[in-house]
């Protein structure tokens, strides 16, 4: 008798019927949302007072490039000694006093520039200082040898270098970072999925033990039965959620930023201010142009394709591992001696994604990584982006269904022996003689 | 074919532990068999074994004359010791899984389960979780659905555990009811005074290995001593006693009674019937209490389990 339906449905509907499974669903996003709104607007709010430096330019020659902007304001002093300068500052709670000294030459200016406040200034602010007085005392330096500054400038050359394959493929610095953020998004979707969902599959494992209704089911269903319906079905409620977190957090995310004028997209996440670099490089009007063609240059069907093989692959391998671990223990805190070697591979496969496939992703770490099979899902789905061979893609696949299949059968002992014992913990050397029975 | 389970010289070791040596029992037909044994003797692997939960190393299984197959879970219910439901599940919407799986039909279940709720007066839990009812309403709903797809054999691993006396009787009239409508019911318990109740049939099983089986009757027959209880009325209560001691083998009886008579116990002589006895105490005193020791079930069990 075939009961995998059945099971599926039942796991299906009591996940997604389930109290806290809704309030996570319907929760987190919008958490996630507020969070984010809320950031946003305290760095607006935080960068949006202004702040008044009053500067005393003894020398005289800089004065000029000191121009007041919408968040800092420049009074320019003159006529006062610095002493006088400190107590006008320090009464009027401007943020600071930046003094350029008198000097005989503009090296001796350069040594005596300071600035007095009363806490330690912001290092953006510093650095903001620091570079407008460096281009402006360079240009000066330049001209006093003689140098014309408007030609210099004009006579500046912008580099893109066009990347091209041997087989004519065209890709640009643009190219890579779509690639990396295809690849990191993908592999890190299937890191956060095995590691939620997979709880989840041992948690309802184990409820299954501690309630005692383990062997009234196993009278009726095969035990390798039960476990693949607990794992399908639990997965099947993941990308319900997955799917509505998704879904709810565009709308919201489109909601709030046009209820409170905050531009989400310009949260600055590292990947997108390495795309505005790249896409800065390329010259701006060019923008969305090369952006079309950089996803469109991604080996789109292979992407897909491979992405479900592994993603299903990669996450039933390491959910039937769980499923041993829920059948193996009678509570949740005597799983934390068999989660250490789940959990190690799968950090370290998001570890040698973001360090070495960034890098160089076909070099023999990322390649050895995207064999693995414990790694591969990971590792092989952040390489695929970047250009493949099929027969490593095959090859690797092949590998993961064997270990798969593997895991399945191993995972099948442990829990048909495994949730018929109460009372234990077992040691791995129990574990291994469960094996054999 | 009188026999609805036979298990043949049935093994089982877990590593180098031997849960099972040789076990054969017969379960006939129609009978309430009784599986006895101390804590760990290998009951429970038996019953796991009928079950196909374990698989025998050596052994078969029959049922019906039919070698063990899957597709026997439907003709078998089984009410295991360590038992449960899922607890945040609705009880209506659990049974019906549970009797799902065992192989019914969704609309056959329901049915039949609306039939057993009244008959049980349980039919307002249809929508209550597990949690939040007491354990012995649990129990109620775990004995519904072990027995409601009508499986020709029975297995109740300690089913009276969790159950006020009233409810443990309403449970024991109904295995009554359901072996007199033809089902085989195979019993697991500690509780002697229930197997003595409901039992025709016992299997002893002690560590690992059966070592006695057959009709409670013939087995009773079997440990029977020939020895009477009796209470006398007398004055002289020493010389009584000696003069019985003259002709018979004499222990002092503890029983409850009414009266302060001589209690005492005496064996028969080898051709001896109880009539003489009967006789020559009826000659000596009057007599009050006059009873065969029958040895209960408890007895067997002891005296087996210490001598083997």
């Amino acid at each position: 008798m075939n009961h995998l339906p059945l099971i599926i449905k039942r796991e299906y509907l009591t996940k997604v019927k389930n109290k806290s499974f809704i309030i996570m669903t319907i929760l987190s996003p919008i958490i996630m949302i507020v969070l984010i709104a809320v950031v946003a607007y305290l760095s607006q709010l935080n960068s949006s007072k202004q702040r008044t430096i009053s500067i005393l330019d003894e020398s005289g020659m800089v004065e000029s490039i000191f121009k007041s902007t919408e968040n800092t304001n420049y009074v320019i002093l003159s006529e006062v000694t610095i002493d006088d300068a400190k107590k006008q500052v320090e009464e009027k709670e401007q943020y600071g006093l930046l003094h350029i000294s008198k000097g005989e030459n503009i090296d001796a200016i350069l040594e005596g520039i300071k600035f007095y406040s009363k806490d330690t200034p912001s290092i953006t602010l510093m650095e903001g200082l620091e570079s407008k007085l460096e281009k402006e005392f360079t240009d000066l330096k330049l001209q006093e040898q003689g140098v014309d500054t408007e030609k210099l400038k004009s006579s500046k050359a912008r580099i893109n270098i066009v990347q091209e394959s041997f087989l004519g493929e065209k890709t640009s610095k643009i190219d890579n970072v779509v690639k990396l953020i295809f690849g990191g998004f993908a592999g890190y979707m299937l890191f956060m999925f095995i590691i939620i969902y997979g709880n989840m599959i041992m948690r309802s494992v184990i409820e299954e033990k501690t309630s005692r209704i383990i062997e009234v089911i196993i009278s009726s269903v095969k035990p390798v039965q039960l476990m693949l319906g607990k794992i399908i079905g639990t997965s099947l409620a993941g990308i319900t959620q997955f799917v509505i977190w998704i879904i709810l957090g565009g709308v919201l995310m489109m909601v709030v930023s046009a209820i409170f004028g905050i531009n989400m997209a310009e949260m600055q996440a590292p990947q997108q201010e390495m795309m505005q670099q790249a896409m800065e490089a390329q010259g701006g009007d060019m923008k969305i142009q090369s952006l079309m063609s950089a996803i469109y240059n991604l080996p789109l069907t292979n992407l897909i394709i491979m992405f479900l093989l592994f993603f299903i692959g990669g996450y039933l391998l390491y959910s039937s591992l769980y499923a041993a671990i829920g059948a193996a223990v009678d509570n949740e805190t005597d799983t934390q001696q068999f989660m250490l070697p789940i959990l190690m591979p799968l950090i370290l496969a998001v570890y040698v994604g973001i360090f070495t496939v960034i890098e160089d992703p076909h070099g023999t770490v990322s390649t050895v990584f995207s064999f693995i099979p414990l790694t591969s899902p990971v590792v092989m789905l952040m390489r695929i982006p970047f250009g493949v061979p099929i027969w490593q893609q095959v090859v690797s696949v092949l590998l993961l269904i064997g270990t798969f299949m593997f895991t399945v059968w191993f995972a099948a002992k442990i829990y048909r022996v495994g949730i018929l014992m109460y009372g234990k913990k077992p040691s791995y050397k129990e574990l291994y003689k469960w094996l054999k029975y | 074919m009188n026999n609805l389970l036979v298990a043949n010289s049935v093994s089982k070791k877990f590593g180098d532990f031997t849960a099972l040596n040789n076990v054969s029992i017969e379960v006939p037909k129609g009978s309430i068999f009784g599986l006895l044994g101390p804590n760990g003797a290998g009951k429970t692997t038996l019953i796991r074994v009928i079950n196909q939960i374990t698989m025998p190393d050596t052994g078969s299984v029959l049922l019906d004359g039919q070698p063990l197959q899957s597709h026997h879970i439907k003709d078998i219910g089984y009410l295991p010791e360590e038992r449960g439901l899922y607890k945040s599940m609705k009880v209506g919407e659990q049974a019906l899984y549970l009797a799902q799986l065992k192989g019914m039909s969704k609309s056959e279940a329901k049915t039949r389960l609306k039939y057993w709720f009244e008959k049980l007066e349980i039919g307002d839990w249809w929508n209550k979780k597990i949690q939040e009812l007491s354990k012995g309403m649990a129990q109620k709903i775990q004995f519904v659905v072990t027995v409601l797809h009508q499986p020709k054999l029975l297995i109740f691993d300690e089913p009276f555990s969790g159950f006020d006396p009233i409810n443990a009787n309403l449970i024991k009239d109904e295995i009554l009811q359901l072996r007199d409508e033809g089902a085989t019911v195979i019993f697991s318990t500690h509780r002697m005074e229930s197997v003595e109740e409901l039992c025709d049939h016992i299997a002893l099983i002690h560590e690992s290995n059966k070592v006695l089986d057959g009709k409670l009757q013939d087995i009773k027959r079997e440990f029977k001593t020939n020895t009477f209880e009796v209470g006398l009325v007398t004055n002289n209560e020493a010389e009584l006693t000696n003069l019985i001691k003259e002709k018979f083998e004499v222990s002092k009886a503890d029983y409850k009674s009414l009266n302060d008579d001589l209690k005492l116990k005496i064996k028969l002589n080898n051709n001896d019937t109880s009539n003489d006895l009967l006789g020559f105490l009826t000659s000596k005193a009057e007599v009050n209490h006059f009873n065969e020791l029958v040895p209960t079930a408890n007895d067997i069990f002891i005296q087996t389990v210490k001598n083997s």
